[in-house]
């Protein structure tokens, strides 16, 4: 349950923070560390789920994006990247690195509030 | 806090958020990129956007609405000249503000700022070439009148709002990509804007440095053949038979031309850097009621330019209570550029005159603070200039002003250090005017007086200015400041110790070549030379002329003439030169000797239709081996020129040869025999059919396989953004002018009934935003030759179907 609840709130709190113009591209990363803090699992859990918010977010906005434009643009970028034109992998590069950041973001979270090991 | 562990995995986090949001060499950075919040997907523009908008703008003085049509053509309905000009800065910057920002910062010699090293040469070069001091003059020349100063602020004004409103996300996607963001606007922007213009139509039409150095290894009769100042076939603008009045001035050669300049063999090695496009040119005609089958005229126009995406054009209809004109604009500058009104239909087409010589100055010493002037050590002014270079520091350079204008080059500038030299530029683009006046009256010009009044002061780049009237009048003005030169006068390097060699005078306005009403009931421009050598001054320039030919001789022939027929004509691809040209190759080659392969391209020759369809492999083989006889003819002399001679016209070429088979340069001079025009066709053929056949083996024999046309992005190296492999034929020479890069950038035909009717179409799209499905949508219509029916949209006409979005618009506060 803390699982979904993790994932659920990285990727909310992302995209609020996403929608604030003072924050920088990476904003949610102060979220996603925020959200472990608070929803507290060990450090593999909460880098897996601070990955998997970030990646559902940022996935599903590309591809939200790309079905209202119809590809023209993610098939030039997929060339410019390069990822061989294919908008699929575009979409798939755009949640990883969002997750990726996210998901180390959580990490520090965790072990933030972890107690010390004796 | 298990410290160690949370230390690792923060900087981790923090590292990947440094690496994603810095530049990895060329690339931007990725995470700014990709993010789709503020990242490269927000510029996706859904395929169904609306662009309907309640705006209140500070700045703005009354109501107004925008009314885009299905293709996003912008109608808009002002009160007053502030607000129209206001809200056509608005819409520039809207959808082509990064365009207008690379435009004006590369002529302006900031390119560094947004390319990097590789663009330092280049902005040295606009630098040294005083593009900044001209914007400057035209700024200085623009502010002196409070009209067009009014008209100038508030469109700046405009293209503020919009930047002002840009959130990051917003940003046009190039920013993004670049890491960089736009510049607030000015009135010098807008200047620089038409200096480009100027560049880009009036720097590249003459020759100096070049024929300096062929001056050095040909004697002046020579010179007269390899570079003639009037072809035997030239078709001019002016009906030929024309009188023309005496010269109101009539310059004189100073006493030491001779000795000192025509028979001075000296070479110079400066290296120009970014010569505009000899291509650059364009068509217009007009054809009077006589030959029309309404009964009204009918007016034409394509302007050939580098094609780009964005393209360089902006349709746009601009009403208020005084004014009412559809056409293209320029992002960048107010008013509408090519395009028509209720009552006339204008053009233009490059003059291709030479406004722009070189002195030779003679500084005191190496500081250059004082340079030797009709007796006396002047003054220089310098200038510091300090360019910003992306990832460098910046890089400095002073340009040295005289009388003459800015020392473009010195031992500081790709000049040969052993023979260093000093050269000043004069340039009609320097001297103060107001261009933008000409278009706001002609968008206003309701008959042929108001139009020539409104192109009276138009002094640089000079242009044909094709007019027709619904009165029935049609009209063509060749229209700039020009030089009144003596024979020979700037052809070349000149002296600049002194005055003696400076222009004595322009040519009278009054005598810039024109033509109303002729008998015939057409007039045409096609970049030739605009009169036949009893135009009673010398007119040096870079002149194309067998697009006119073309045009000329098609006109004549036709009547009754429908709209239909002026689109094709547009596409029309018939190679006159090719005409002549062939029958010297098909008639000197000597089969014999030739092998299969060249011998089956000497058929396709033969069996060609003349015309440069796509489809045509005559018109590639013509193409190759009259390059490769071309070679033959001239490389040996022409290698004995360094560093560089011109290479003689096609059509000079061709007349030499029409003229004169056993013209004297056919020899090669670097072989013991004595070849003949027969050895060199020979020859020729067989080089070039090497390389057809090597693109006949990769399947690009096909004359649009071979030269690819291609509408690049205005950065070239972002291939993905460009239109490739366009299935059209053309080329130069030809009324189509479509050559890999280069042709018509905007073909309109006005149809002056009662009701306007008129057509256009250019090879881009109304955005700028290569995530718009309006970015690149009129390409396949161009490419097919099909035009749009250009809706003239009345004040009635707000609840029209044609009506698509509304942007409303009201002051501020």
């Amino acid at each position: 349950m803390k699982f979904i609840t993790a994932i659920l709130l990285t990727g909310l709190l992302g995209f609020s923070a996403g929608v604030m113009p003072f924050l920088p591209w990476w904003g949610f990363a102060l979220t996603s560390l925020l959200v472990a803090i608070l929803v507290h699992q060990k450090a593999g859990k909460a880098f897996l789920s601070g990955f998997l918010g970030l990646f559902l977010l940022w996935g599903g906005l590309a591809w939200w994006i790309d079905q209202g434009n119809q590809g023209i643009l993610s098939h030039k970028m997929a060339e410019i990247l390069p990822l061989g034109g294919n908008s699929y992998l575009l979409i798939l590069l755009t949640a990883i690195v969002g997750g990726l950041v996210s998901g180390l973001a959580a990490l520090s979270g965790s072990f933030a509030r972890a107690r010390r090991q004796h | 806090m298990r410290l160690i562990p949370f230390a690792v995995s923060a900087a981790a986090a923090a590292g990947l958020i440094f690496v994603l949001n810095r530049p990895l060499g060329p690339a931007p950075p990725l995470g700014k990129l990709l993010s789709p919040h503020t990242g490269f997907w927000q510029n996706a523009e859904p395929a169904g956007a609306s662009f309907d908008a309640d705006l209140q703008l500070e700045g703005l003085k009354g109501m107004a609405e925008v009314y885009f049509d299905e293709r996003l053509v912008p109608h808009v309905f002002a009160e007053n000249n502030e607000d129209l000009y206001f809200i056509q800065g608005y819409l520039h910057a809207r959808f082509r503000l990064f365009q207008m920002d690379l435009q004006t910062r590369a002529a302006a010699g900031r390119a560094s700022e947004l390319a990097g090293p590789r663009a330092i040469e280049y902005d040295r070069e606009q630098r040294r070439l005083g593009m900044v001091f001209a914007a400057e003059n035209a700024v200085r020349e623009i502010e002196k009148d409070p009209a067009s100063r009014l008209i100038f602020d508030a469109y700046t004004k405009g293209v503020n709002a919009w930047i002002s409103s840009l959130r990051e996300a917003d940003m046009p996607l190039e920013y993004k990509l670049l890491d960089s963001k736009p510049e607030k606007w000015t009135n010098l922007r807008s200047a620089l804007l038409l200096k480009m213009m100027a560049k880009m139509l009036s720097s590249g039409t003459e020759n100096d440095l070049a024929y300096t150095n062929a001056k050095s290894v040909f004697m002046p009769d020579e010179l007269r053949r390899l570079y003639p100042q009037v072809h035997d076939s030239l078709v001019p603008i002016i009906p030929k038979g024309t009188v023309f009045p005496a010269p109101a001035i009539v310059p004189v050669p100073p006493a030491s031309a001779d000795s000192l300049y025509i028979g001075r063999r000296d070479t110079v090695k400066m290296k120009e850097i970014s010569r505009p496009d000899p291509n650059n040119g364009s068509n217009n005609w007009v054809v009077a009621g006589s030959k029309t089958a309404s009964g009204a005229p009918i007016l034409c126009n394509d302007p050939h330019l580098e094609l780009s995406l964005p393209s360089i054009w902006y349709e746009i209809q601009l009403q208020n209570k005084e004014s009412n004109a559809y056409g293209v604009s320029l992002p960048g500058t107010p008013f509408v550029i090519i395009g028509f009104n209720d009552s006339i239909a204008w053009g233009v087409t490059n003059a291709q005159r030479d406004v722009k010589d070189y002195y030779e100055i003679k500084f005191r010493d190496a500081s250059k603070k004082e340079y030797w002037f009709n007796g006396n050590w002047e003054k220089t002014e310098p200038r510091e200039e300090i360019i910003h270079v992306k990832g460098q520091s910046p890089v400095t350079d002073t340009v040295y002003y005289t009388v003459f204008g800015p020392v473009m080059y010195d031992d500081r500038f790709t000049n040969d250090a052993a023979a260093s030299r000093n050269l000043a530029v004069r340039w009609v683009a320097h001297d103060p005017s107001n261009e933008g006046k000409t278009f706001f009256w002609l968008n206003r010009a309701r008959n042929y007086d108001e139009y020539e009044k409104a192109i009276r002061d138009f002094q640089c780049p000079g242009q044909n200015f094709i007019f027709a009237s619904k009165t029935g009048d049609i009209a063509i003005w060749q229209q700039g400041k020009f030089p009144a030169r003596w024979d020979r006068q700037g052809l070349y390097v000149m002296p600049g110790e002194d005055s003696s060699y400076m222009w004595q005078g322009f040519i009278p306005q009054t005598e810039n070549p024109h033509a109303r009403n002729p008998e015939r009931g057409f007039l045409e421009s096609a970049n030739q030379r605009p009169a036949d050598s009893t135009y009673p001054y010398f007119i040096p320039g870079s002149y194309i002329t067998p697009r006119g030919i073309t045009i000329e001789n098609k006109l004549s022939g036709m009547s009754g003439i429908k709209p239909q027929d002026m689109m094709a004509l547009h596409n029309d691809y018939f190679n006159t030169l090719a005409e002549d040209a062939r029958e010297i190759l098909a008639a000197n080659v000597k089969e014999n000797e030739l092998d299969a392969n060249a011998r089956r391209y000497l058929d396709i020759l033969r069996g060609w239709d003349l015309m440069a369809g796509p489809d045509s492999k005559g018109q590639t083989v013509f193409q190759c081996w009259w390059d490769s006889l071309e070679t033959e003819i001239w490389k040996d002399e022409l290698t004995r020129v360094h560093p560089q001679a011109p290479w003689p016209e096609e059509q000079t070429t061709m007349e030499l040869l029409k003229k004169d088979t056993a013209l004297r340069y056919i020899d090669n001079i670097s072989t013991a025999r004595t070849e003949t025009l027969a050895d060199i066709v020979t020859l020729s053929l067989k080089k070039a059919a090497q390389e057809l056949l090597q693109k006949e083996k990769e399947g690009k024999l096909e004359w649009s396989l071979f030269k690819n046309p291609t509408v690049y992005h205005l950065i070239k190296d972002l291939k993905p953004f460009a239109r490739p492999g366009l299935p059209v034929g053309g080329n130069g020479n030809i009324i189509n002018a479509i050559t890999h890069s280069h042709g018509p950038s905007w073909r309109m035909i006005v149809h002056l009934t009662d009701q306007t009717e008129a057509w256009g179409v250019y090879p881009g799209g109304q955005s700028g935003n290569p995530g718009s499905r309006f970015y690149d949508n009129f390409v396949d219509p161009w490419a097919a030759g099909k035009y749009h029916k250009l809706w003239f949209m009345r004040p009635g006409d707000r609840t029209d179907k044609n009506v698509k979005w509304v942007i409303r618009l009201q002051p501020a506060g």
